[in-house]
């Protein structure tokens, strides 16, 4: 078909927005409807991820589809939710308010759902109510009288199971009816109470729907929240003031009338057109049965460790296979660069620095995404919800809640992965602490390094021991990343401890394929921050290493890398980095490993000329091991090695997660600042451990 | 001693399967707004579930939904058992 410019014009589009609590299904619903044409981008301003894409109607019309975030209420708590309401609400600048809303509601959970949609309602645009997973509902021995809810609602009803597709030509053409009607019932609330929510909605600037919808929100405000919002009206913020005052006299609490009006409707609704089949209510469903044993003292802790033990094991196995033929393929392909370019500084730049520098961040994708695949099941199972009731306890210890154990942990295998699952924190400075401490936990660019100095300090040790050393390493970044924790809820990002407030959704079978997709997005994102920041830093810093060139062209290359920038930065450093038991070769490796950790390694081959030396290369560990000072004293001495070990377990010497945390911090600053604290606390400790040791005897 | 009303009960003290009606919430504005959101309105019959294995936080079921809450904030809600 020939292009039609028209049509392609936006303004001709329906808008669709799909909106519901989360775990109603919205996600499936999207993916069903928009297959891969979808978008994901970031509201301006925020770091909520923003999802369109387009699908066709029923009469091959093409519309526009939003993902709004989950949200349990349009009276907001968390950005996600805010940005619910924003949209729907047409506040947010690029993006024009709905056409129509789809309230995705989870049929077996009407109860709580139509919450949401009462809501909707409110809003003055048209809604069409998806009644999502209704084969669930009927296992569980409800019956719904899908003729009369859509009477009751006085909207469209689609029934539907968004994971198999049925009812999606019932939707769409519901959603491709023209005009679409605006809904006429709703919650009803005390009489005087509308009286105030018109008279404020006469005040506000707004169409007169909008107006309305918005002037409700405001009046069931509580105070604090009022004051935040209305800042820069203190007049009108006056006026809602003496309006729940005299409501308050006349019986009514602002802040529960409506909620009240609208489940007093809601409840009203579901006894007319929910009926149950067969015996008693009551009766335990299979997600109850399984919460049994997964929350049990003993067995749901032995669930808990054996499902986090299986991961780790997969992100340390299976994952290793792609590693090796990424790497295989890296090395390749520097190779062959290197016969397509003559010698020279053009081919060092693209085989050592560009090939080499990006090669080494994208080595960790098949990592992040069996992590992803792993989070993925655990969050769309229901578990992860469970996890959190765990372990609630012991993260609130540190003034954090249960929502930040899944960050923290993941960063053990990689902080990225780890810093973009802290998005589901509601609370914004809870979400900056755990994004702060996450990169103190050892992820899997420290193996490298710990191997290899623990085979330079104990070479003839024993597996146990090599094993011991390093789970200690393990835990010190655990305990570090507690301790600081504590340390920013008191001082920096001081908040109360937040209200934990955690649905506990029933269990349900994962979307593969809906996981798959999120794996793909995440591995955009990652791949897009390896082709852009990361190359730009891989080339800055291969430059900062290769110039400026020695004179003699005969150099070595430790000698080339000592004339270097790079190598003079190393010296530079020295005196800063002599307290620590390092010398200025020490201090080139933690110069380059700035980028990323494990550089360390082939910065070490670089400088003791090793051919592609890697940790478990003997020649590297000799070389190293047989490396003195000028007084004839070793180098590489137990203490030295884990004075520097020490070090890496604190330092923040990885690009990508710098990239990450701007991104998700939206911030510069909050990158700058975890770099510094992580540096200033990698010195100290290596120091402490260094002073420390030789003041007890070792060496 | 049971009729006793100024003793009031609260949500924290139920035991696993214990019923209970909300009667009062005595929590900051945005907080009580939320839990209220949530389906814990004053007067909705509330189930007690569980508690948590390391003794922290609560597992309770209202209008079909299992909600997970700490301890502390339970206290303050006051209730009726059923």
């Amino acid at each position: 078909m020939a292009k039609n410019p028209a049509a392609n014009s936006k303004e001709t589009f329906r808008r669709v927005a799909i909106a519901g609590n989360p775990n109603a299904g919205k996600t499936t619903l999207f993916n069903l409807l928009t297959g891969m044409r979808q978008k994901v981008g970031n509201y301006p301003g925020v770091t909520v991820e923003k999802k369109t894409g387009r699908f066709f109607g029923s009469h091959g019309e093409q519309m526009e589809l939003i993902d709004l975030p989950g949200s349990y209420s349009l009276q907001v708590r968390s950005p996600d939710e805010a940005v619910a309401r924003d949209l729907l609400l047409g506040r947010i600048a690029d993006t024009p308010r709905p056409d129509v809303i789809v309230a995705v509601v989870d049929a077996s959970n009407l109860g709580r759902h139509l919450y949401l949609v009462a809501q909707m309602l409110e809003l003055g645009l048209p809604v069409i109510v998806v009644l999502n997973m209704v084969d669930m509902a009927e296992k569980q021995g409800l019956v719904m009288d899908v003729m009369a809810l859509r009477e009751k609602l006085g909207v469209p009803v689609i029934p539907m199971v968004a994971t198999n597709g049925k009812g999606l030509i019932e939707l769409k053409q519901a959603l491709s009816r023209t005009p679409l009607s605006k809904p006429e019932h709703g919650a009803q609330l005390p009489i005087v109470f509308e009286r105030e929510v018109v008279a404020i909605a006469k005040k506000l600037p707004d169409a007169p729907e909008i107006a309305r919808a918005e002037a409700l929100l405001l009046l069931s405000l509580d105070d604090a929240a009022l004051d935040d919002s209305l800042v820069q009206n203190p007049s009108l913020r006056a006026e809602i003031a003496q309006a729940k005052q005299r409501l308050a006299i006349g019986g009514i609490d602002s802040l529960a009338a409506p909620v009240d009006a609208r489940y007093d409707w809601v409840a009203q609704i579901c006894s007319e057109v929910i009926h149950r089949r067969g015996e008693d209510t009551d009766g335990l469903t299979p997600s109850d049965r399984l919460d049994m044993v997964l929350t049990h003292k003993v067995w749901g802790w032995l669930a808990f460790i054996g499902m986090m033990t299986l991961m780790f094991f997969c992100i340390f196995t299976i994952a290793s296979y792609p590693m090796d033929w990424i790497d295989g393929g890296m090395s390749a392909l520097a190779d062959w660069a290197k016969t397509k370019i003559p010698e020279g500084d053009l081919q060092s730049l693209v085989a050592d620095g560009i090939i080499g520098g990006v090669g080494g961040v994208i080595i960790f994708l098949p990592q992040i995404l069996t992590l992803f695949f792993f989070l993925g099941l655990l969050e769309d199972s229901g578990y992860m919800a469970r996890a959190a009731f765990l372990m609630d306890r012991l993260m609130s210890r540190v003034g954090l809640h249960g929502k930040s154990f899944i960050p923290l942990l993941s960063s053990f295998a990689c902080a990225i992965p780890g810093i973009m699952a802290a998005r589901t924190i509601e609370n914004r400075k809870d979400r900056l602490v755990t994004v702060l401490v996450a990169p103190l936990m050892s992820c899997s660019a420290r193996l490298p390094v710990y191997i290899l100095l623990i085979a330079v300090m104990l070479p003839a040790a024993s597996a146990w021991i090599r094993a011991g050393i390093m789970l200690i390493m393990y835990m010190l970044g655990l305990i570090a990343a507690f301790c600081m924790a504590w340390v920013f809820k008191k001082t920096l990002l001081k908040s109360e401890t937040p209200m934990l407030l955690l649905e506990l959704p029933p269990y349900r079978k994962p979307v593969l394929r809906g996981i798959a997709q999120r794996m793909w997005e995440r591995a955009l994102i990652f791949l897009r921050r390896a082709g852009t920041v990361i190359l730009a830093l891989s080339i800055i810093l291969w430059a900062l290493l290769t110039y400026p060139k020695s004179a003699n062209p005969e150099a070595s290359e430790s000698e080339k890398l000592e004339q270097s920038i790079g190598g003079r930065m190393g010296r530079t450093i020295e005196p800063v980095i002599a307290p620590l038991g390092y010398d200025w070769k020490i201090g080139i490796g933690l110069v380059a490993s700035f980028a990323a950790r494990e550089v360390f390694v082939s910065t070490m081959g670089q400088i003791y000329n090793i051919e592609d030396a890697d940790e478990e290369s003997a020649p590297l560990r000799e070389n190293m091991a047989n490396e003195k000072r000028s007084d004839g004293t070793p180098i590489f001495t137990p203490l030295v090695c884990i004075s520097l070990m020490v070090f890496y377990v604190l330092a923040m010497q990885c690009i990508s997660t710098v990239a990450i945390v701007r991104r998700e911090t939206n911030s510069w600053g909050w990158a700058l600042f975890q770099i510094l604290y992580m540096t200033v606390l990698a010195w100290v400790g290596a120091f402490v451990t260094y002073q420390g040791g030789k003041l007890l005897g070792f060496q | 001693m049971s009729e006793d009303v100024n003793s009031q009960d609260v949500l924290s003290n139920l035991l696993p399967g214990e019923r209970a009606k909300v009667t009062a919430i005595e929590l900051p504005g945005s907080q009580k707004g939320r839990l209220m959101e949530m389906g814990l309105t004053i007067g909705v019959a509330v189930e007690f579930v569980r508690v948590a294995p390391l003794g922290d936080p609560i597992e309770i079921k209202v209008r079909g939904s299992h909600l997970s809450l700490r301890k502390v904030d339970a206290n303050e809600i006051k209730i009726i058992r059923l």
